[in-house]
């Protein structure tokens, strides 16, 4: 669903400012960059320093990396954007994960320092900025709900974790359970909006719902007070997207509320649905900034840098404001939300007759005082700085002191939960409300600490709780689409406590005393602020509705997976360790075992050679390509390609060629042809998936443009399996690698050296290309090197039963498997016709020839020498009646005759029918001969299935 | 006193039987100990094997690996560690359920109570995963035994062959991989690159039994126990044994049965015939019973079947037999069987009357009911009943030999079918 609407998005990028010509490299270099998402109003400013989100393989997790230098090349066309990458750990391999020594954070992410990567991506690909928080490599992850936030702790070379520098990184979090920057805005010169970039997320789109004006209508038919148009935006705002000031505002309340969230173990539900939240929040940031600029102006450079910090104060008054006044209108809000932004936001002002000036005077003093700040510092954005900045804005403007301050958040944030508390209490949908979930819990945290002091207004409450239900009713219409799938247990559990209810709305109304008491000392600044602020409070309510999510997700938590799928398949392991082998016949029967894996492969050095340099070339080059390879079983092909792999990987890890992933698929190992792209899917990304939609992941994975991938190698075994009907299995696996941003490269493995000319068709066939090797079977010199080279001085052989054993094999089939087989079993044979098991003895050529005869001599004439005497008869019948026919074939009857005969010969009493046919089926089951079913009775046919000259050889030798 | 109550009240049938088996291990010493020692050395070293056990039906297979089982299983390190799987080519008769088989005898973590989650691909590759983690020396070694191997080998692409044989040729669970067959061409089912896996190991147990030892074999069975409660019925009992076991005519059945087929179900059997002839008031085993039970076990059965004919379908198969000799095996149909019993009433006939039509018809459909006669192709449809191709399932010596037993049998239709001509 998600990139599915992901794809109607359209964005569109613009310079900011004028360029510096960069002479060196001849590009003109901007300080920041602008998104606008169609038909979205807002704007996203991405700046130097910024960390931002890249477009990849995977929809959820975009790339992160920090912006290093914006440029247009000399054409000035393309926008380029240079950036320092961060790997996400599903991006780091699974086996390398291990070296972290702990369970990743799921939002932790690595500094890259790997050189494989192009450092160059396109401007286009930037989805918008991301928080990244620098965290000490002892210290704990911080808890936090937020999506939007990534922490780092180490670096990633693509072989090692090394713990990374703060300074290198950004904001610093170094006690891990207070300072939360939940999300801390990158108080970035073009204003805040920067900070949370306009999301061009699909989900963001859809999130943000459009009440239908219907219901609005009616819902201000009921009580229309203007002043109200804050508050009341706020409550119903809880659809709109939180908003930047409450986010910053909120930040206090946060930290107190860390403590608690800690505790709250993350659920991939929560996860999920923060991850909606975040679009909204950066629409508000883009509200806000473009409120921003209508009041200040352009030439405002420090003021905007510092409005990350007003926000934080400012947000309380325009809170208040609708406090204040009365909850009178409960309707307006709906209209507001309605309006565009701006509109709503100039309404505002001119109900609330607060004279805007003052507040844009304030922002300039406000900026004034912290100019002083360099500006670096505040485009690290670090929690820590936010938070004094907000300290200090009050203190040096002396408007509002603090403790003020913190109250009129908090109660802005209570406001809040008014609006939720009918939703909770009459429909769990609304819990859906993606947005809302982590603003909603940082109320119920706050609330407790709230003095109670409660002055009733229900009334009021009650009105507002309506027009919000109503809302909300709408907006689930709306929703119920988008949450379709993900949604569906929440209805269930989300089951609001109605103490918690109560808590939350008793909370509110103290906030809105204390309000009121307070205000007048700030009335000025924050009338004015609350002019700003029409968006948080929209944010607030939503956050609101946050609140009933939250506790489902909390339940689910411990939760284990429902469906035995989960389960890691393990063989139990063995309480004894297994022994080792105790003498020279034991320790050469390991190294013989086909399994045991020999230092280096001899005897296929050129063969060695030549896949090691396609791949290395290939991955070298970052293109695709297909290799084939053929040969009988047991001539080493899977065992070159093995050791080629894990020369290339060391050659990888000590930085001789980037590093690649590796991935093996076995035809033999999987039940049907398609089951190939689930394989590779999963063991490319671990992602689990049907067959048809792992491959429509595939075909996107590889034929995306993504900035940062590796190479991949994947080498495909028995192919043959993988033939379908329509080919269209090996089709993709020979099509990718001619991509142009694919960078895969196929090894493909079979045993006819033909196979592409007589099971593929033409277009499979030539897209695998013509780059084939063929395996030669192995010469008996060869296959003695092997095995000396596997015996690898442990004398267990003597020389000429090695050459036995090898020019017999050679002979044969020329398969090492083979070959070691024998061996082994020569040495069991040896050790167990020793006398006396201590006494070290030598496999000879007697017990060679033993184990020869034992695999390869025909078991048909002992089998025939060992059987009774009238099945012997009745093949001498056979034979009789044979040659009495001049055929190969003959009826039980006819051979019936022909027994009898012979059985009075020999002097034995003649069988019966019944008995003649239990000696046929008998004679059949070993396969001696060749029956039809037995249900044909006497008529039978029969036939030999071994030479006559074997028959009468065995029957003679008796 | 039944002298078979007794034995059933002290040992159940089973036991006695499989210490009577265990016996004949005897015969297998050399294979029993290189099957044991494999199966150690799996078990042990964790090193992974592979081995066919190839013998004709009822030669021993599985007795042989019950026994290496069991002395297997009272080595310590092997009880506590060991993982048998067993399959049946004739129950798991694809891959799909041999998976779902082996993973529910694996108690792999796949499984709640007796059923197996996933897809035939999810299974499959949950086991692949679950034996490529496990590596030579930590994991609890498993033993696939596959009765009746070839049936395996008929399965889609011999994928559960393949993976077994690759698991037990690569580094992973340590595996032994058990096959047992009837089927002396079994490689050449494997296709070859699974046949390349496979180590080759093949434990041919070919009976080398001579009639001394098999008479041997049937006196130990018959025998009682040392132990039998009844100590003086017991001495009594083995003494007739002996002494019947002596018997020429026992002896000369022992024989012919020996000649016929060694496999000591047979032999079993035959003894089960004669112990059945046992009662309280004949607590002893004759040479009589022998030969009963014997010429039991020789019957010819569909000899035995015409015994059961009406005279008119008796004389249909004789008319039938003439035909064959006149056309030399060509097939017939019902006109041509009438027209030649017709014949034979015309001319020989004394007590035979002619039949209508639809009798004959009525006798001809019971004799192919019987399975007496069989139309030559089975396409029905088209062919008039009266019309269709028939051929006789029935040997000369048989008919002759079922009219000479044929109770009451008209001279006139013995005559007939001696004659050479009709």
């Amino acid at each position: 669903m998600k990139y599915f609407s992901r794809l109607r998005v359209r964005r569109v990028y613009k310079w900011l400012g004028e360029p510096t010509f960069n002479r060196k490299l001849k590009t003109y270099e901007y300080g920041s960059l602008a998104i606008n998402v169609d038909g979205l109003p807002k704007t996203t400013i991405i700046n130097v320093g910024q960390h931002i989100l890249i477009e990849g393989d995977d929809e959820d997790h975009p790339y992160v990396a920090k912006v290093i230098r914006l440029f247009a090349d000399e054409s000035g066309k393309r926008k380029k954007v240079c950036v320092q990458w961060f790997v996400r750990v599903s991006e780091v391999p699974l086996n390398k994960l291990k070296q972290l020594g702990r369970e990743p954070h799921p939002q932790e992410i690595f500094f890259y320092q790997g050189r494989s990567c192009d450092d160059e991506v396109n401007a286009e690909s930037i989805l918008r900025p991301v928080q990244v928080v620098h965290v000490e490599a002892e210290a704990k992850f911080p808890v936090i709900k937020d999506e939007d936030t990534l922490f780092v702790k180490l670096s990633w070379d693509s072989k090692t974790f090394k713990v990374v520098d703060s300074s290198l990184v950004g904001p610093v979090l170094s006690t891990p359970p207070l300072p939360c920057p939940k999300l801390s805005l990158p108080p970035s010169p073009p204003c805040s909006p920067t900070a949370a970039a306009p999301l061009p997320h699909p989900s963001s789109r859809r999130a943000l719902p459009t009440p239908d004006p219907l219901i609005m209508a009616r819902a201000c038919s009921g009580e229309v007070r203007r002043s109200r148009v804050c508050m009341s935006a706020g409550k119903v705002g809880s659809l709109e997207a939180e908003s930047l000031h409450s986010a910053t505002k909120l930040s206090a309340s946060k930290c107190l509320s860390a403590k608690r969230r800690s505790a709250s173990a993350r659920t991939p539900g929560v996860r999920k649905k923060l991850e909606l939240n975040s679009p909204e929040k950066t629409t508000q940031g883009d509200i806000q900034g473009q409120q921003l600029d209508e009041k200040l102006d352009s030439e405002m450079m420090l003021a905007q840098r510092l409005s990350s910090s007003p926000p934080r104060m400012e947000p309380l008054p325009h809170c208040l404001t609708p406090l204040r006044s009365g909850h009178r209108a409960l309707a307006s809000p709906l209209s507001h939300r309605l309006t565009p932004l701006r509109k709503s936001h100039r309404v505002v002002d001119d109900e609330d007759i607060v004279p805007i000036k003052p507040s844009s005077v304030v922002l300039r003093q406000l900026s004034g005082v912290h100019s002083p700040l360099s500006p670096s510092r505040e485009d690290p954005d670090s929690p820590q700085q936010a938070d004094v900045v907000e300290a200090d804005v009050p203190n040096s403007s002396v408007l509002t002191p603090k403790r003020r301050n913190s109250t009129p958040r908090r109660n802005s944030t209570t406001r809040g939960q008014k609006a939720a508390t009918p939703s909770q209490k009459k429909e769990g949908r609304t819990s859906r409300e993606p947005a809302l979930a982590v603003l909603a819990e940082v109320d119920n945290e706050n609330s407790p600490m709230l003095p109670v002091a409660a002055t009733p207004r229900s009334s009021k409450r009650k009105s507002a709780q309506l027009v919000s239900l109503r809302i909300r009713k709408q907006l689930n219409l709306l929703d119920c689409q988008l949450y379709l799938n993900s949604d569906g247990e929440d209805e269930d559990e989300f089951v609001p406590s109605k103490k918690e209810l109560r808590s939350s709305s008793e909370d509110e109304e103290e906030e809105d005393e204390e309000l009121d008491s307070d205000e007048d000392v700030v009335s000025k600044k924050r009338r004015n602020a609350a002019g700003l602020r029409t968006p948080r409070s929209k944010q607030k309510s939503g956050s609101s509705a946050r609140t009933p999510r939250k506790t489902p997700n909390k339940r689910i938590t411990p939760s284990t997976p429902r469906t035995p799928r989960h389960a890691t398949p393990s063989i139990p392991s063995r309480s004894l360790p297994a022994r080792q082998p105790s003498n020279a016949l034991e320790e050469a029967r390991t190294r013989l075992h086909v399994s045991s894996v020999p230092e280096s492969l001899p005897c296929r050095e050129q063969e060695f050679q030549d896949i090691y340099s396609f791949v290395e070339s290939k991955v070298i080059d970052g293109t695709g390509g297909c290799m084939y390879i053929s040969g009988v079983p047991g001539t080493g092909k899977t065992a070159t390609v093995h050791e080629v792999m894990r020369c290339l990987q060391h050659a990888a890890e000590v930085d001789e060629i980037p590093s690649f992933t590796f991935i093996e698929i076995n035809g033999m190992k999987m039940t049907d042809p398609h089951q190939a792209y689930v394989q590779i899917l999963q063991k490319l990304t671990g992602q689990k998936a049907t067959a048809d939609h792992a491959a429509a992941l595939l075909e996107k994975r590889f034929s995306n443009p993504a900035p940062r991938k590796e190479s991949t190698v994947l080498l495909v075994d028995e192919l043959d399996l993988l033939w379908t009907r329509k080919q269209n299995v090996m089709y993709n696996l020979f099509d990718w690698p001619t991509r142009r941003h694919a960078r895969l490269v196929v090894l493909t493995i079979a045993n006819t050296m033909d196979l592409p000319e007589r099971i593929m068709i033409n277009r499979v066939a030539s897209r695998l290309g013509l780059t084939r090797m063929s395996f030669q079977p192995y010469t008996f010199k060869q296959l003695q090197q092997i095995i000396m080279s596997r015996l690898n001085k442990v004398k267990a052989f003597e020389e000429d039963a090695l050459q036995l054993v090898s020019r017999k094999v050679a002979a044969l089939s020329g398969d090492a498997r083979r070959c070691l087989d024998i061996c082994r079993r020569a040495t069991e044979i040896c050790e167990h016709s020793a006398a006396a098991p201590s006494t070290a003895r030598l496999v000879g050529m007697g017990h060679v020839m033993e184990a020869l005869n034992e695999m390869f001599s025909s078991t048909y004439v002992t089998a025939i020498k060992y059987a009774s005497v009238q099945e012997q008869l009745f093949l001498r019948a056979v034979i009789a009646e044979f040659r009495r026919r001049g055929l190969e074939e003959a009826t039980f009857q006819q051979v019936f005759v022909q027994h009898q005969a012979l059985c009075r010969v020999e002097g034995l009493q003649p069988i019966s029918v019944s008995e003649g046919l239990a000696v046929c089926q008998r004679l059949g089951a070993c396969r001696l001969l060749l029956l039809e079913s037995s249900r044909l009775g006497v008529l039978l046919r029969v036939r030999l299935n071994v030479s006559q000259d074997d028959v009468l050889y065995a029957l003679k030798a008796e | 006193m039944s002298k078979r109550k007794v034995k059933d009240s002290h040992l159940p049938v089973g036991e006695c039987i499989t210490e009577v088996q265990y016996v004949s291990i005897i015969l297998f010493l050399c294979f029993f100990r290189h099957l044991l020692e494999l199966l150690k050395r799996t078990v042990i070293h964790g090193e992974s094997n592979s081995v066919l056990i190839v013998a004709p039906r009822g030669a021993g297979k599985t007795m042989l690996l019950k026994c290496v089982l069991r002395d297997l299983l009272q080595e310590k390190e092997a009880e506590k560690s060991l993982l048998q799987v067993h399959l049946n080519g004739l129950l798991q008769t694809d891959d799909r359920i041999a998976l779902k088989e082996i993973t529910r005898q694996l108690h792999l973590e796949n499984v709640v109570g007796d059923k197996v989650f996933g897809s035939f691909a999810e299974n499959l590759a949950f086991l692949l995963e679950a034996l490529k983690k496990g590596d030579r020396s930590s994991s609890r070694p498993v033993l696939f035994i596959l009765d009746e191997f070839d049936l395996f080998a008929h399965h889609k692409n011999q994928t559960l062959l393949y993976n077994l044989f690759d698991v037990a040729q690569s580094a992973q669970a340590p595996i032994a991989v058990v096959g047992l067959t009837c089927r002396l061409d079994v490689l050449e089912l494997l296709e070859k690159r699974v046949k390349s896996r496979f180590s080759h190991r093949q434990i041919h147990l070919l009976s080398t039994l001579t009639f001394c030892q098999y008479v041997q074999r049937v006196q130990t069975q018959l025998s009682l126990p040392e132990n039998f409660p009844d100590k003086k019925f017991g001495q009594e009992w083995n003494k007739s044994i002996t002494t019947l076991c002596k018997d020429a005519s026992v002896e000369e059945v022992l024989r012919r049965h020996f000649n016929t087929s060694k496999d000591f179900r047979s032999m079993h059997a035959l003894l089960m015939l004669c112990l059945s002839r046992v009662s309280v008031s004949k607590p002893v085993l004759k040479p009589a019973d022998v030969l009963e039970a014997s010429k039991l076990r020789f019957a010819d059965a569909k000899g035995n079947m015409l015994h059961g004919l009406s005279i008119l379908e008796l004389c249909l198969i004789i008319a039938m037999k003439h035909l064959n000799d006149v056309y030399e095996d060509e097939p017939f149909n019902l006109q041509m069987v009438h027209n030649e019993f017709k014949k034979f009433l015309q001319r020989k006939s004394n007590s035979m009357y002619n039949f209508e039509q639809p009798v004959i018809m009525k006798a001809f459909e019971h004799l192919q009911q019987l399975e007496l006669i069989r139309p030559v192709d089975s396409s029905t449809a088209k062919i008039q009943k009266e019309y269709q191709l028939m051929r006789l399932m029935l040997n000369h010596s048989q008919i002759m030999e079922a009219l000479q037993k044929y109770p009451q049998c008209p001279t006139d239709v013995k005559q007939w079918a001696k004659s050479a001509f009709a």
